[in-house]
């Protein structure tokens, strides 16, 4: 009785991982027709579309459920998969064998609004500048990517570290920087974007610098609440029992309490800030062309040219909702991991 | 300074710490006095609320004066006075001079930080020592508080240890630059009974090899009953009673003693026997009664209770006995220094 057990538990795996890849392929090649048909509308075929990538997913879960025996979290893993694909493009993007992306001069002798076409040298087209939509998008990816981690950077380690003094410190150092971050809070961030765009001249560190401001106040009312918890805690007053200093007790006390809490709201701002850094850059006050981010990309699809070429804003569009839909996930996961009330620190 | 070898380590005079809330003042230790000398244990018992944690941290300079809290009084450590030292100076008396141990070892100990951490920066700080030397004395440290395989521990995280272990832990902490003055604020209230007896096993038996002097702050009588060489019973900010503790739990003089006593419960009792307990609830410490502080919850209490707060005085129901009542239950009657007891003011 107990030796055939193991054997059909593996026949079960091995079926359903047979399944899984069936429907992983039916799905894919749902998606591919639709994608590529001229026979149904528009309309039709994205539904069709989306139904093929979800029939994938499904199918990509059975078929590791199958290999691994565990269930593994597909939505996630293929977030974390983009991510280091685009990460990795956008890091390696001047060694990768890409096209013309920023010379508009050069980008007279390509065609314009070249169809993409996965063969040819420009596989997903060219603008109205003859210049590589692929390779824009890479190098808009290497700019939103940069200017959102700036961004969080500065946003964390200044406004982790305020929150924190002024958490430890309370009296009136808490009270002035709790004005001053309510103050910041309540301007409307577009408005304060739009109104820092048109001080500072468009380069990327100023622009991080204008987006870092945005981060800064929750930052800081995060650290600040959770030092204020962890400063309560005994251990605090015992290693002040034992003689540490301010200093050390907020560096090694506080500090490692804090930092988690922090870094998970941290991953979360990357994503909020890219969509901030696009929405700049499609009003034109962000980074300007012919330097690709997505949201100037997203911005050439205006005026007509999107009904026409839909590639030109479908491209950066996606890239910028997979993006930040993957750093979501990412930023879900790190809290729910590294949540205090939750991990039972 | 010069002290005297022979005289008392630790000398707390007339000691007040106010703490002025919005809603009043709150004298939370009011005129507390006591000495110890080395080798010598002194406990602090009394209900919670009683200003005895207070006092520790008091005792310490652990309280941050402000115009929120005021501390009055002198607090001479070896004849130097704790409360008139710069904050410099008076942190480089903890950890080497003074210890404490905490309530709670479940958090006070910072859970990111690995055991052995604990240990090394503490000596490293104070004695300057090493890595390799704060781990050699680290693992000393915890062979001496009775944690077997010491240099595992070492790397463990304080959540992977027992509570019992993680008390031992943090006794290890607190005496890492041998202190000369052990100050242990209940240190056993979190753990399970049998875990509270070999933890103050241990205490007493540090105190004794290191010719340590302590302090073991306590609600629990019997913790202190056993391991202690004098008491002191606190209650609203006050000591109520001071002595010897083996004639202070026997022929206790002061009522609230007594019916702290008879309040525990005991094994021998019939079942369901209605547990004793002090009717009443310890006073609001912004508007304390204006005579003695347990009047109001007294048997014996008078007039004279009501109006007037009795002193700490000698008594002669046996050597350094001191009580605060005015009427004490001295066992030999005759000699008691105000009137006969007034039978109206007796039994509820």
């Amino acid at each position: 009785m107990l030796a055939p057990e193991p054997v059909r538990r593996r026949d079960g795996r091995t079926s359903l991982a047979l399944a899984g890849a069936a429907i992983l392929v039916a799905g894919l090649g749902l998606a591919g027709w639709a994608f590529t048909t001229d026979v149904v509308v528009t309309f039709v075929r994205m539904v069709l579309l989306a139904a093929g990538i979800l029939l994938a997913i499904t199918g990509l879960g059975r078929l590791f459920r199958g290999l691994l025996g565990r269930k593994v979290d597909v939505v996630f893993w293929l977030g974390m998969a983009w991510l280091v694909l685009v990460l990795g493009a956008a890091l390696c993007a001047p060694l990768l064998p890409l096209g013309n992306h920023d010379d508009s001069v050069a980008g007279l002798t390509e065609p314009i609004f070249a169809r993409p076409d996965l063969g040819s040298s420009h596989p997903f087209g060219t603008n109205n500048y003859g210049l590589d939509v692929l390779s824009r998008a890479v190098y808009g990816a290497r700019t939103s990517i940069l200017v959102a981690l700036l961004a969080v950077l500065i946003g964390t380690v200044v406004g982790g570290l305020v929150g924190m003094v002024s958490g430890f410190v309370r009296g009136t150092t808490d009270r002035v920087v709790g004005i001053l971050s309510n103050a910041l809070l309540a301007v409307p961030p577009l408005i304060l974007l739009i109104a820092l765009g048109s001080v500072l001249e468009p380069s990327v560190r100023s622009i991080a610098f204008a987006l870092s401001l945005l981060t800064i106040p929750s930052m800081v009312r995060l650290a600040r609440a959770n030092t204020i918890t962890v400063a309560e805690r005994e251990f605090v007053l015992a290693a002040r029992a034992l003689g540490a200093g301010r200093v050390r007790l907020l560096r090694r006390e506080v500090l490692p309490n804090v930092v988690l809490p922090v870094l998970s709201l941290a991953v979360v701002m990357i994503s909020v800030l890219v969509v901030a850094e696009a929405s700049l850059s499609f009003l034109g006050i962000g980074i300007e062309q012919p330097e690709p981010t997505w949201g100037n990309m997203i911005a050439e699809g205006q005026s007509g040219v999107m009904e026409k070429h839909p590639f030109i804003v479908v491209v950066p569009g996606v890239c910028l909702f997979l993006t930040v839909f993957s750093f979501n996930l990412l930023g879900e996961k790190a809290q729910k991991r590294w949540d205090p009330r939750s991990a039972k620190l | 300074m010069m002290t005297p070898s022979d005289g008392p380590l630790l000398v707390v005079d007339d000691l007040h710490t106010v703490f002025h809330t919005p809603r009043g003042e709150v004298r939370a230790v009011d005129g507390v006095s006591f000495q110890v000398a080395a080798g010598e244990t002194l406990g602090l018992v009394g209900e919670s609320g009683s200003g005895k944690s207070v006092l520790g941290r008091t005792v310490m300079g652990l309280i941050a004066t402000g115009p929120a809290t005021t501390v009055s009084g002198q607090v001479l450590l070896d004849g130097r006075d704790v409360h008139a030292l710069k904050p410099g100076q008076r942190r480089q008396l903890w950890g080497p001079e003074i210890g404490m141990v905490f309530q709670d070892p479940m958090t006070s100990l910072n859970p990111v930080k690995r055991v052995g951490t604990h240990l090394t920066e503490t000596l490293r700080r104070h004695l300057h020592c090493s890595r390799k030397e704060a781990t050699e004395r680290a693992v000393d440290l915890l062979n001496q508080v009775g944690i077997p395989e010491p240099v595992r521990r070492l790397t463990q995280y304080p959540h992977e240890l027992s509570g019992g272990m993680r008390q031992r832990v943090v006794i290890a902490t607190a005496l890492a630059c041998d202190p000369r003055l052990l100050i242990a604020d209940e240190p056993t209230t979190a753990l399970d009974v049998t875990v509270q007896k070999q933890i103050l096993d241990l205490l007493a038996s540090l105190v004794s090899e290191r010719t340590m002097a302590m302090i073991l702050i306590s609600h629990d009588l019997g913790a202190v009953a056993g391991r202690t060489d004098r008491v002191q019973v606190m209650y609203a900010g006050r000591t109520v009673e001071a002595g010897p503790t083996r004639t202070v739990f026997d022929s206790p003089d002061h009522p609230y003693t007594d019916a702290l006593l008879a309040s525990i419960p005991q094994l021998s009792d019939q079942p369901h026997t209605v547990l004793r307990t002090i009717e009443g609830n310890p006073p609001d410490m912004t508007r304390p009664p204006r005579g003695c502080r347990f009047g109001p919850r007294c048997g014996r209490a008078d007039d004279t209770c009501t109006d007037l707060m009795p002193a700490l005085v000698a008594v002669p129901d046996g050597p350094a006995r001191q009580v605060a009542c005015h009427h004490p239950l001295l066992s030999i009657e005759s000699l008691e220094p105000n009137a006969p007891l007034t039978e109206a003011g007796h039994g509820r």
